[in-house]
């Protein structure tokens, strides 16, 4: 079935976009959130599991305390009310890689809700309300094998691990978003990007898109212009990056715009969206699974946070993040452009931390929202997945500083780096990037400069200064790039005085 | 819901089958379809006896905020983990094809 | 040697105690009478002579060496085959779990073997505790001591008739709306449901979470409260477990004393439906509580006609849910659908689940799964757990003017087998003197009062009071018992048929 996509632009002359985002946290407290069993990354398959995450006869489950608290602090800092009183719910479907075949969840009462957070979008601020965070948990994982050949029944089949099952998650569920059309996708983005510093900041969870600790589902419907009724929504999973999200966005309002400017119905569906091509592919119908046969969990007792606890965890939340900003926009003298650009390209703790580790502002804010920003680009992730982190950055700068390589040799040092051949200060020796200072070489090197071309010498021996560039080129390119370009330039001017 | 509800559909049977995963065969579902009428309407009377005000039960004995700390306990080996798998490979469990994907 | 078999297992307790007898010798009387009856009775799926041999031997050595060891130590029980036994077969009555053995004890079971108790084997039971009569038992039915050809109760049948027929001085059972107690009546055992939340549900397979509870099954109060006290408790391991002591029902098993013990009658449990003989010998048994110095009035708790309504849709409905999880991917049998090539996971969940269950737990997995369905929860789970709250207070109020209700357990004795099987609703009848307890938590214990005239065969009179009182029970149990017994010259249980041995 070939879909017609309406570009983004024309289907936003005909239709509004209606957004709702859902956000899953995983929380790095140390064990499950019903079971004692560690949620350690990576451990082998099934090694992390019990007769309670395994969903044996006659298991129970016990609510992790920690979990408890860090969702209370989400909440808080999610600007939430904190529920005085709140249950646990069964939501039930099957699914092989959920082992009781109901995920244990919160349903009509979430432990936070009523909430806002504020976004901003070149200068613009929106404000995202928050109708809820509660608490659920995770599922295994299966890996899906395909059929080999060569066998007459090639069966496909799964092999699940239940490592990651019962895993603590927070799920925030935004009230639908209507903001200026031709900038929802942007201010998608902006909330889930704020959302991962905002809580990232708690210390509840490494909140990393790329690693699953902090998933986005994006839920989207068209109303036709000067309408008041809301379009079937369509939900976009599987967008592992702040770009993808602003990307599932604009392509899912060309798709819906395309069906409806068809006369055709959007389907109520899951979707799954593709990072290669930006697109997304139609997943299972939503029917027969809307039908979760909620009910209250009969083993778990209730939740009743007392009013002095969540004070006592209030009083634990570090400083708002418009706060932290304008502090850290004062500390660094940044222009409010130069804090707009940092905030738009996600990059404020990367600079936070490169500050740390030694480099001034602006030189960390020049590396990334330059040299990070374009290769970030050009690689298609996020600039905190490039493999490059602050300290690196820090080392780098350092050695610019210290005079050993200049900027266009950084280049050479990041690829090293990131290709992880070492530490910055390894790569520079293994790829033998260091500056040469010293001046009996580089004085040789002009010698063969002056030597090879006697006219522009002349002419600077006349005056001419200028023309200096050339014999600067000369020596530079058979030094490939290791020498210091205004060192260069004295001995030239020396030699030729 | 003022409408006190009763009655269950062969079509009733065969969807909640499907809800609940059970491959019920024709034989299952008439017979469901003929008792479970009869047993619905002598549970009805719980329908009219509630009124609005009264609070639904879910915890015959009260408890509230029972938790355990955030501290590790022993695991099962992989072993005892996959023993009664059906099936099993890798060290993982071996299931047939899932149609839906998450 | 007197039979080992026929005591008590507080009297075994004391001559284990005092090195008379040992622990080995008990444990190998019990197996032998088990190889002799339990063909024709079949109350175990499962025994494990080797293991509880062993147990008993290691505890005949701890007790050579003088070690301090619990009271019920080397006194050889048997466990519903509903609670997980490590390393020992668990099916829950079901083909679904043929053959699985648990990785893990349930909390109850470790505790039977940190106190050295040897485990004899595990008890029958209907599929999954669905049943009031042990024949929806994928594994065929028990029969009862008393008439090999009458059920013996259920869900519990088989932990009662083993108690029954000798096979064993103590029984575990579990009790959701009435399988510990039903069947106590219709074997003439003792069966307790302790408070909701006394006693841990770790390790035990759940139907109906809120209802669930273990409990002793015995021949005298005594025993049955030696084996409460040892398994009641609060547990980390199962939130819904009170955090309080456990009563002190061995001390009041001993008091059995109901002097100014004000007694309830429950109007609604009793009367119509209830066969004669089962109200005459509860009448017979409450008048010996009067001249003993209780005070005896009828109480009325007109919510009760909603009570079975409200049970028949709150266990369902948890039950379709704690069941989901049996789908033959991690445990259990898989069974793939005929005629299909590749079958898909969805498949082969409901192929297996079509194969692996039997017809009593399907209807009420397309009950509880209606009920809570999208559109009819406020109709069906929604006012049943009203209801429950409505009992709740009901009870309640009751309970400010006495300190104890009474009723007859159950409303027949022992039918047939086969009698019932086509007629599920008049078995859910059955259960309308049980089934209160559970939806409102309150604990309540079934003490046999004789045999009814119309048949010879064993009635249970029960005794309710509120949560957490599990004591009082124990008091005014033990007091009857010990009316009847010296009215009768000696226990029923004596005067039950000798059954016939295989050698």
């Amino acid at each position: 079935m070939t879909e017609t996509l309406v570009p983004f632009d024309e289907a936003l002359t005909r239709y509004d976009p209606v957004m709702g985002l859902e956000i899953h946290i995983e929380l790095n407290t140390a064990t499950k959130m019903f079971c004692g069993c560690p949620t350690d990354f990576g451990a082998e398959p099934n090694t992390q599991v019990c007769p309670v995450c395994l969903a044996l006869p006659g298991a129970l489950p016990v609510v992790n305390a920690k979990a408890v608290e860090s969702a209370i602090r989400m909440g808080l800092a999610l600007n939430c009310k904190i529920a005085e009183w709140c249950r646990f719910a069964r939501k039930n479907y099957f699914y092989p890689d959920m082992p009781k075949n109901f995920q244990t969840s919160q349903y009509d009462e979430p432990i936070a809700f009523d909430g806002w957070v504020d976004v901003e979008v070149d200068g613009e601020t929106f404000r995202i309300e928050i109708e809820r965070a509660h608490m659920e948990e995770d599922t295994g994982k299966a890996l899906h094998v395909g059929g080999s050949t060569g066998r007459i029944h090639g069966a496909d089949f799964s092999l699940v691990d239940y490592n990651r099952a019962g895993i603590p998650l927070i799920e925030i569920v935004t009230r639908t978003i209507e903001v200026p059309p031709e900038k929802a996708p942007a201010v998608a983005r902006a909330y889930v990007s704020y959302v991962r510093d905002l809580i990232g900041g708690l210390g509840v969870s490494d909140v990393r898109m790329d690693q699953g600790s902090l998933r986005a589902d994006v839920n989207l419907s068209l109303k036709p212009k000067g309408s008041t009724v809301l379009g079937t929504r369509s939900e976009t999973k599987n967008v592992n990056s702040f770009r993808s999200v602003e990307r599932a966005v604009r392509f899912e309002i060309s798709r819906h715009a395309g069906i409806l400017d068809a006369g055709g119905a959007v389907l109520q569906e899951t979707r799954h969206f593709q990072e290669d091509s930006g697109t997304t592919l139609s997943g299972r119908e939503k029917s027969d699974a809307d039908d979760y046969r909620y009910f209250p969990e009969p083993d778990l007792a209730p939740v009743s946070p007392s009013r002095e606890w969540v004070e006592e965890l209030r009083a634990t939340l570090p400083e708002p993040p418009a706060v932290r900003r304008a502090r850290l926009q004062a500390d660094w003298g940044f222009s409010d452009l130069d804090m707009r650009d940092t905030i738009g390209a996600g990059a404020l703790d990367l600079i936070v931390a490169t500050v740390e580790a030694g480099t001034t502002p602006q030189a960390a804010k020049k590396w990334w929202l330059g040299e990070m920003a374009r290769r970030s680009n050009e690689a298609g992730q996020d600039i905190d997945a490039l493999g490059i982190t602050p300290q690196q950055v820090a080392e780098i700068q350092a050695l610019i500083d210290a005079g050993r390589i200049n900027d266009k040799l950084a280049r050479s040092v990041f690829d090293g780096v990131i290709a992880g051949e070492g530490t910055a200060e390894e790569v520079v020796v293994s790829r033998q990037l260091e500056v040469v200072s010293d001046d009996g070489a580089l004085g040789a090197a002009v010698d063969r400069a002056i030597e090879g071309d006697p006219d522009a010498a002349a002419k600077v021996r006349a005056g001419n200064l200028g023309v200096a560039g050339a014999l600067i080129g000369a020596v530079m390119k058979e030094m490939r790039g290791q020498a210091d370009a205004g060192r260069v330039r004295e001995l030239i001017l020396e030699k030729l005085s | 819901m003022s409408e006190p509800v009763t009655g269950i559909s062969r079509d009733d049977v065969v969807h909640l089958a499907g809800l609940a995963r059970i491959d019920l065969s024709d034989a299952e579902i008439d017979h469901l379809a003929t008792e479970l009428p009869a047993i619905l309407e002598h549970v009805r009377s719980v329908q009219e006896a509630a009124g609005d005000d009264v609070p639904a039960m879910s915890h015959p004995v009260p408890v509230d905020n029972v938790f355990r700390e955030d501290v590790v306990r022993p695991s099962l080996t992989p072993a005892d983990a996959l023993a009664a798998a059906p099936a099993s490979d890798q060290q993982r469990f071996l299931v047939p094809k899932i149609l839906g994907e998450e | 040697m007197t039979d080992l078999t026929r005591k008590t297992a507080d009297e075994l307790a004391q001559a284990l105690s005092a090195k008379e007898i040992s622990s080995v010798e008990v444990t190998q009387a019990l197996v032998d009478r088990i190889g002799a009856v339990d063909g024709a009775i079949h109350a175990f799926l499962h025994v494990d002579a080797e293991g509880a041999l062993a147990t008993a031997a290691d505890v005949d050595e701890r007790r050579a060496r003088n070690e301090q060891l619990s009271y019920l130590a080397g006194v050889p029980i048997a466990v519903k085959d509903v609670l997980a036994t490590k390393g020992l077969p668990t099916t829950c009555g079901s083909k679904i779990l043929e053959g699985w053995i648990p990785p893990y004890d349930a909390t109850v079971t470790a505790k039977i073997k940190a106190a050295g108790l040897p485990i004899l084997g595990k008890t029958n039971m209907d599929e999954f505790a669905m049943g009031s009569s042990t024949e929806h038992s994928a594994y065929g039915p028990t029969h009862n001591p008393w008439d090999t050809t009458r059920i013996p109760g259920g869900s519990g049948g088989g932990s009662a008739a083993a108690v029954a027929a000798f096979e064993a001085p103590l029984a575990i059972g579990t009790d959701t709306g009435g399988s510990i107690r039903q069947p106590g009546a219709l074997t003439g055992t003792v069966g307790v449901k302790p408070t909701y939340g006394g006693v841990s549900r770790y390790g035990l397979v759940a139907m109906a979470s809120s209802l669930d509870q273990a409990g002793p099954v015995t021949r005298t109060v005594l025993d049955a409260a030696l084996l409460h006290e040892l398994i009641a408790g609060h547990d980390p391991m199962d939130s819904t477990s009170i955090p309080d002591a456990v009563p002190a029902v061995v001390a009041a098993a001993r008091r059995a004393d109901v002097k100014g013990l004000r007694i309830g009658i429950v109007k609604e449990l009793g009367g119509e439906g209830f066969q004669p003989g089962v109200q005459a010998r509860f009448t017979e048994a409450v008048d010996l509580l009067t001249a003993a110095g209780a005070e005896v009035v009828e109480v009325s708790i007109p919510s009760l006609q909603h009570a079975l309504g409200a049970y028949y849709l709150v266990m369902p409905s948890e039950a379709s849910s704690n069941l989901a999880k049996f789908d033959a991917m991690r445990y259990g049998v898989r069974v793939p659908p005929t005629g299909v090539d590749d079958p898909s996971a969805e498949q082969v969940m409901a192929s297996s689940r079509d194969a692996g269950f039997g017809d009593e737990v399907k209807r009420r997995i397309i009950l509880g799964t209606y009920a809570l369905s999208s559109g009819y929860y406020d109709a069906y789970y929604g006012s049943a757990q009203k209801v429950r709250t409505i009992l709740a207070r009901d009870f309640a109020s009751t309970f400010a003017d006495v300190d104890v209700l009474v009723s007859p357990t159950s409303p027949t004795t022992a039918y047939r087998l086969g009698e019932k099987l086509d007629d599920p609703l008049a078995m859910y009848l059955g259960d309308v003197a049980t089934i209160p307890a559970n939806l409102v938590g309150i604990p309540g214990l079934s003490l046999p009062v004789g045999l009814a005239d119309e048949d010879g065969l064993p009635v249970g009179l029960q005794f309710l009071a509120p949560q957490k009182a599990d004591d009082r029970l124990y008091n005014a149990a033990a007091a009857l018992e010990r009316l009847l017994e010296e009215k009768w010259g000696g226990t029923l249980l004596s005067t039950a048929p000798e059954l016939e041995t295989v050698r």
